[in-house]
């Protein structure tokens, strides 16, 4: 079984929402729009106050070569610009619309194309007219990805469907409900980036997705099924292109620099979406789970959506809840403000009760050395949390710790309870701070 | 009034913001010291069962101390006392089962008090110490009481009527052998805990399934028993024992399930565990071969920690990538 070295196995959750299917979430009355959703330059508002919008309408545009623009999921009435509150913590300028409550389907679009006989070129500007970003969490602007520069040979395209985050089961409900539309979003990318091979990796946790894909892909001479160990990390950019093709991302470079791009499921129905029937990206797809939500879910929901509406919608929460996170459980972030708005890239919303977070209190380091073995990237994570304790940062930064992706392996491990991925966070901050001083001088 | 006010108009908080992995294996520390009493529970058994009941008294003696000698300690360092984590009275039963049978109470009390004291605490407890405490404390007792920790007594059960020595000083300086039977089942001569492969192993195997003991660090200790007891095996066969008879007899497997494996102790990374467990190997069968002791597990663990530290950093894990960078 294909895999890479070290990882973890956390309790799944996936029974919770496994067997669920989409449903559409309705409109909110109100929608908050972030005009920061992706990596790279804010997109700039092209609305102002009191605008009438449709949804679809473009309210943002995209502000140099890595940016998405951001459309409107809802029609209705501009009521302010200004900073709110996002799942990150931080206030971004934010463009808040309040919906008219009778419109919910998109008016905007963009004319569709036939996906049989569009261009490259074609695909990669519907894909940034429709600013779509990847959806596995980093948002990275996808026609950047589609755009590799010229020295790149690129030979793999991998479709990521290994959903290593516990609870999360959206990717696998879009494997199972639309393998059409999906096999061929995928062709789109393989057609932009033109490369003649295309490797779906699902977990072997996901035998039905993988039967599926593997039935409808059976003519397909470029297209392959590969299962994979279900292990977490696995579905981590450099974790998969290791399983698949055996290589390794050095530190400080991109999958194209192996030869292999990676793209989410959500992110290639994105772009069928957007080549075949013209829509442009207004609906994120996530899962809401965890055991302090009455009715868990997988819900499509207009992006902006506020987490609060989400939660009300599957019936709020129980009395034991704990914690609310937006993501996975390994690298998610927990909420304290719940007006933040669903984002495009947002893939989960978790309501945990302290029966799933509950953790020992923390002791000092035995030094047993299982941080190390499960570290993914073969990092020493109990060295680098101390380094950073210690305010040690050129140590650290010898050590490696801009490598670590902060995924959460080695503290979910950790048997004397150390926040270990937190504490690295802060010296990779430092860190990161030293080189930019550095280049600076 | 005010605070009515804001607790209305605030929306509910969650309050556990602590930051990602929200989820957790669920072991800590206390878990697995406990996990490893347990594992000594057959080790414990065999003791009574072939020494006789009186053995418990050692036990407890050795577990009391220990457990007493970390609290006050920490009591007078203003410390958390933290006797119910189980890591004292560890070190306790640990030395308790490296001591002969009818070993002396008082001390055994001393050893229990020099291993928490000298072995632990004195470089700030828990996770500081470089030697495993409980050999510092069985070290000690080796110097301060030589003769009584060298009496062994005849098992009850025993095939063998000639004597109570243990197998390795019967092989060293009679060149009798031990069934390997016997020095499965344990009815031979040596420490309490040491003498039954099988309770040992049933604990290390157990320790090994649950992932707290590193199965590198045994195995490797015994592929190296093969290739270094096996060279001189190989020269001389009437002279120097098979490696076979040298893991079976002594505290070999105790050592290498329960003494070589704790963490504290011994090396992070993968590949140091290798070069650990290799190492004791190597200077057990020089102690074994060329100096005067039968035994030596202990001394050659207790070496092996001093280089802990090095072998860590000597064997930092190649960063994910790296390898390739550099190569082109």
């Amino acid at each position: 079984m294909r895999t890479f070295s070290g990882g973890v196995h956390p309790e799944e959750y996936k029974y919770l929402t496994e067997n669920c299917a989409f449903e559409i979430m309705p409109a909110p009355e109100e929608i908050i729009l972030p005009v920061s959703q992706h990596l790279g330059k804010d997109a700039q508002p092209v609305v102002k106050k009191g605008d009438e919008v449709v949804c679809g309408q473009l309210v943002a545009k995209a502000e140099g070569f890595i940016s998405a623009p951001i459309h409107s999921s809802v029609s209705g009435k501009v009521l302010s610009i200004g900073k709110e509150i996002t799942p990150t913590g931080f206030p971004k300028d934010s463009i808040v619309i309040k919906s008219n409550g009778n419109v919910t389907e998109q008016t905007a679009t963009l004319p569709p194309l036939d996906p049989e006989t569009i261009s490259p070129d074609e695909i990669r500007q519907r894909v940034a007219e429709a600013g779509i970003v990847g959806q596995g969490g980093a948002a990275f602007p996808t026609y950047v990805k589609l755009s590799p520069p010229k020295d790149k040979v690129i030979d793999v395209v991998i479709l990521n469907g290994c959903e290593c985050e516990p609870y999360l089961t959206r990717d696998y409900r879009f494997m199972i409900e639309r393998p059409d539309d999906l096999i061929a979003g995928f062709k789109l990318i393989l057609k932009a980036l033109g490369v003649k091979r295309g490797v779906i990796g699902i977990e072997d946790n996901k035998p039905e997705a993988i039967k599926i894909l593997s039935e409808k892909i059976k003519n397909e001479n470029e297209l392959e099924v590969i299962s994979l160990k279900t292990k977490y990390p696995q579905g981590a950019e450099k974790m998969l292109i290791k399983a698949v093709t055996g290589k390794e991302v050095p530190p400080g470079k991109l999958p194209m620099d192996v030869g292999a791009v990676i793209q989410n499921i959500g992110t290639a129905l994105a772009i069928y979406d957007a080549v075949a029937k013209g829509q442009v990206l207004i609906t994120a797809a996530l899962t809401v789970s965890g055991l302090g939500i009455k009715n868990p879910k997988n819900l499509i929901v207009p992006v902006g959506t506020p987490i609060q509406d989400v939660i009300d919608y599957c019936g709020g929460v129980s009395d034991d809840a704990v914690k609310i996170i937006v993501g996975g459980p390994m690298m998610g972030t927990a909420q304290f403000d719940l007006h933040a708005p669903v984002l495009k890239a947002t893939s989960g919303i978790l309501v945990l009760t302290k029966e799933e977070v509950s953790k020992s209190p923390e002791t000092p380091c035995l030094r047993c050395g299982q941080c190390v073995g499960a570290c993914p990237l073969n990092l020493v994570p109990t060295k680098l949390a101390r380094y950073s304790q210690l305010q040690k940062f050129e140590e650290a930064e010898e050590a490696d710790i801009t490598v670590c992706m902060e995924c959460g392996t080695c503290a979910f491990t950790c048997p004397a309870n150390i926040p270990l991925v937190q504490w690295i966070r802060i010296g990779k901050q430092k860190v990161l701070e030293m080189q930019k001083e550095r280049v600076n001088k | 009034m005010e605070t009515t006010i804001q607790q209305e108009t605030k929306q509910k908080v969650y309050f556990d913001l602590t930051s990602s992995p929200h989820l957790h294996s669920g072991w800590s520390t206390s878990k697995v010291m406990w996990f490893v009493n347990l594992a000594l529970a057959p080790s414990i058994a065999t003791a009574l069962v072939f020494f006789g009941l009186y053995q418990i008294l050692i036990i407890l003696t050795a577990v009391i101390f220990a457990v007493g000698t970390e609290a006050l300690i920490q009591f007078i360092r203003k410390k958390e006392i933290t006797w119910f984590d189980g890591s004292a009275a560890l070190t306790g039963l640990l030395l308790a089962l490296t001591l002969p049978p009818n070993f002396s109470l008082s001390a055994t009390a001393i050893g229990s008090v020099v291993a928490i004291g000298i072995g632990k605490q004195i470089f700030g407890g828990l996770g500081y110490n470089i030697f495993n405490p409980a050999l510092v404390g069985r070290a000690f007792l080796q110097a301060a009481f030589p003769v009584q920790i060298t009496t062994w007594t005849k098992p009850n059960y025993a095939v063998d009527t000639i004597s109570s020595a243990t197998p390795l000083a019967a092989f060293k300086f009679d060149k009798i052998i031990t069934e390997t039977s016997s020095l499965a089942i344990g009815n031979v001569g040596g420490s309490l805990g040491e003498t039954s492969a099988i309770a040992v192993l049933i604990g290390g195997i157990f320790l090994m399934a649950v992932g707290i003991v590193n199965w590198r660090i045994p195995i490797s200790m015994i592929i190296g028993m093969f290739i270094f007891g096996g060279i001189f095996w190989g020269i001389n066969p009437q002279q120097y024992p098979s490696p076979i008879f040298q893991i079976f007899a002594g505290s070999f497997l105790f050592g290498a399930m329960f003494m070589a494996t704790d963490w504290v102790t011994s090396p992070i990374t993968n590949k140091g565990m290798w070069i650990f467990g290799l190492g004791i190997s190597l200077v057990l069968v020089v102690i074994r071969i060329f100096g005067g002791l039968p035994e030596g597990v202990m001394y050659s663990i207790l070496i092996m920690n001093a280089f802990v530290p090095m072998i860590n950093r000597f064997t930092k894990p190649q960063t994910f990538g790296k390898a390739k960078e550099e190569r082109k």
